[in-house]
């Protein structure tokens, strides 16, 4: 539905050239939530900008529906993006204006008359849970309400596309996922194509199906976020996936569980999708004379299926443990024996 | 009691006097209320990055702007009086002190309502543009009204300056409470008239502050 095809952003100073997007591609499906993260100055926002040229592409298309966003004219690209939705991480709501004036914006643009504009707005209102605040001036609200607004103002025109510029970055962690509840809600109902660009990969984890890492103006990975999750190929990737697994940071707490004694291993197991779901534990301990010691575990759903680690202790015969990781790992979870690194 | 100190305060022309001033600031407020808000549109909207983007023409009005603000008041009424002879058809009495006024006010306030814009959000004109807003939108919908509580600020300190223009364009026979204070007061050595048109300016002034203050403030939902 979005095909982006080496698009590029230089940026000129007097001393050098300072390439902001350089060369990404990247497909985007109807209806998909694609996530894009990136430390700051790796790019993403001019990234998003450049979608409905907010910034002026150096070279490359943006194509949406079969309409090439990067050769239209100037008054067709203003046509154009009344079908593409955004939101800010400052919100950018008009204080000048109420609730229902702020919806209301776009509608007035777009040239849709009165009684519509307010039925349309009421009908907004009520899509984000703002009832009741119509009236209020956003100077008036608490930040997740603020960005409600932001997102009731960027679907006015029923747009096929929305696109989000940090939309959580300013929010508590209570009003994020509250937010981004908000956005996979819409995007169920409407069918609604979202980008998302973000430096949290909190927010992929929760509510993106694919995704791509930025690093230096580039996308160095992308794929489905599970994929990207289990097993991230890129360094930039893999600092961003260590950021939610706090457990990654504590391995030296499991130290004094490691032992040279044959009969106790301590090992680590992936699970994923599905596989999380199933109580495997419970499952070994019927099938062999072992004993189990969960140390550590932890568990983080995505869009597309949970993803789980756990540390246990195995502890029993040699060769009993040996059958137990085999079967553990015929049944679709990933065992990996941790050793003791000194 | 007042009487004996304001024995040669006629009170008849006092009023007529404070209606001429009233009629001069009026207008000249109002002409310079457009002209600078065209001005400072101009500055703003040619800088660079800006919608209008044009280093020529924003050189251009800044000089002209500069120029203007540079010129002491009392010599600006001087210079203008071929212009105002033209325009007006007289230079005499409140109304040719008019193009003056307002030329002498209008660059200053452009300045202001420059500054008032570049305090306007710059993500809220972005968000405007994601929307496909035309440039007039953007001035109508989002400059203007954001701007507001600043424009109207400005104004009433440009409208303060302008009451005190008006009261030195007195001198040189433009009528108002100016006139009258250096005319019937000063030049006769009659100091209670020069006295009561000061007390009459000083109210005039708290007014238009007042009404400025409350405005902005009612404005503003910040």
């Amino acid at each position: 539905m979005i095909t982006i095809k080496g698009l590029s952003k230089i940026f000129k100073t007097n001393q050098q050239e300072v390439k902001a997007v350089d060369d990404v591609s990247i497909n985007i499906e109807k209806g998909e939530i694609f996530g894009v993260i990136g430390y700051s100055g790796a790019g993403k926002s001019t990234f998003i900008r450049l979608i409905n040229r907010l910034e002026e592409p150096s070279s490359g298309d943006v194509v949406i529906n079969d309409t090439n966003i990067t050769s239209l004219s100037v008054g067709k690209l203003r046509k154009e993006r009344q079908k593409i939705g955004m939101i800010f991480q400052h919100f950018n709501l008009l204080w000048s204006r109420t609730v229902f004036e702020n919806i209301a914006f776009p509608l007035e643009i777009a040239g849709i008359p009165k009684a519509e504009r307010r039925t349309k707005v009421l009908e907004l209102i009520e899509l984000v849970g703002l009832k009741g605040r119509e009236n209020s001036y956003p100077s008036q609200l608490s930040g997740g309400q603020k960005q409600r607004v932001g997102i009731a103002r960027s679907l006015a025109n029923d747009p096929d596309v929305l696109l989000c510029d940090e939309a959580t970055s300013a929010l508590d962690p209570e009003t994020t996922d509250d937010i981004l509840d908000l956005l996979v809600s819409i995007n169920k109902k409407l069918n609604l194509t979202i980008i998302m660009i973000t430096h949290e990969m909190h927010v992929i984890q929760k509510i993106c199906h694919r995704v791509a890492v930025m690093d230096q103006g580039r996308v160095v990975e992308q794929g489905d976020v599970l994929s990207v999750f289990v097993k991230p190929q890129s360094k930039t990737a893999k600092r961003f996936v260590q950021q939610l697994s706090p457990l990654e940071h504590q391995q030296d707490e499991l130290k004094r569980f490691i032992t040279n004694d044959p009969n106790r291993e301590v090992v680590k197991l992936h699970f994923i999708g599905n596989d999380a779901k199933r109580a495997l534990i419970s499952d070994v301990l019927r099938k062999f004379d072992i004993e189990i010691n969960i140390l550590q575990g932890s568990i983080s759903p995505t869009q597309e299926g949970a993803y789980g680690t756990l540390y246990v202790e195995l502890s029993g015969n040699k060769a009993l443990i040996t059958e137990t990781i085999d079967y553990i790992q015929s049944s679709g979870v990933e065992v990996e024996v941790i050793e003791n690194v000194n | 009691m007042l009487t004996n100190w304001f024995e040669n305060v006629n009170m008849e022309e006092m009023w007529i006097a404070t209606y001429e001033t009233l009629y001069m600031t009026v207008i000249s407020v109002i002409g310079t209320l457009v002209l600078g808000i065209i001005l400072g549109l101009l500055l703003f909207l040619t800088e660079r990055g800006n919608l209008w983007q044009n280093h020529f023409l924003n050189m251009v009005t800044a000089s002209a702007v500069n120029v203007f603000r540079a010129i002491p008041f009392i010599i600006l009424i001087l210079l203008l009086f071929p212009f105002t002879d033209f325009l007006m058809g007289t230079i005499r009495g409140p109304k040719a002190a008019l193009p003056a006024l307002i030329i002498g006010a209008a660059p200053f306030y452009a300045r202001l309502v420059e500054i008032a814009f570049k305090e306007v959000d710059k993500g809220v004109i972005e968000a405007a543009k994601s929307m496909g807003a035309k440039t007039h939108t953007i001035i109508f919908k989002v400059l203007l009204p954001e701007s507001m509580p600043a424009l109207i600020s400005g104004i009433t300190v440009t409208a303060i300056a302008l009451i005190s223009y008006t009261a030195m364009a007195g001198v040189i026979g433009a009528g108002g409470l100016g006139d009258l204070a250096y005319m019937k007061g000063f030049q006769r050595r009659d100091f209670d008239v020069v006295f009561a048109c000061t007390i009459f300016i000083v109210i005039i002034v708290f007014i238009f502050q007042f009404i400025g203050d409350t405005l902005s403030r009612k404005l503003d939902k910040r």
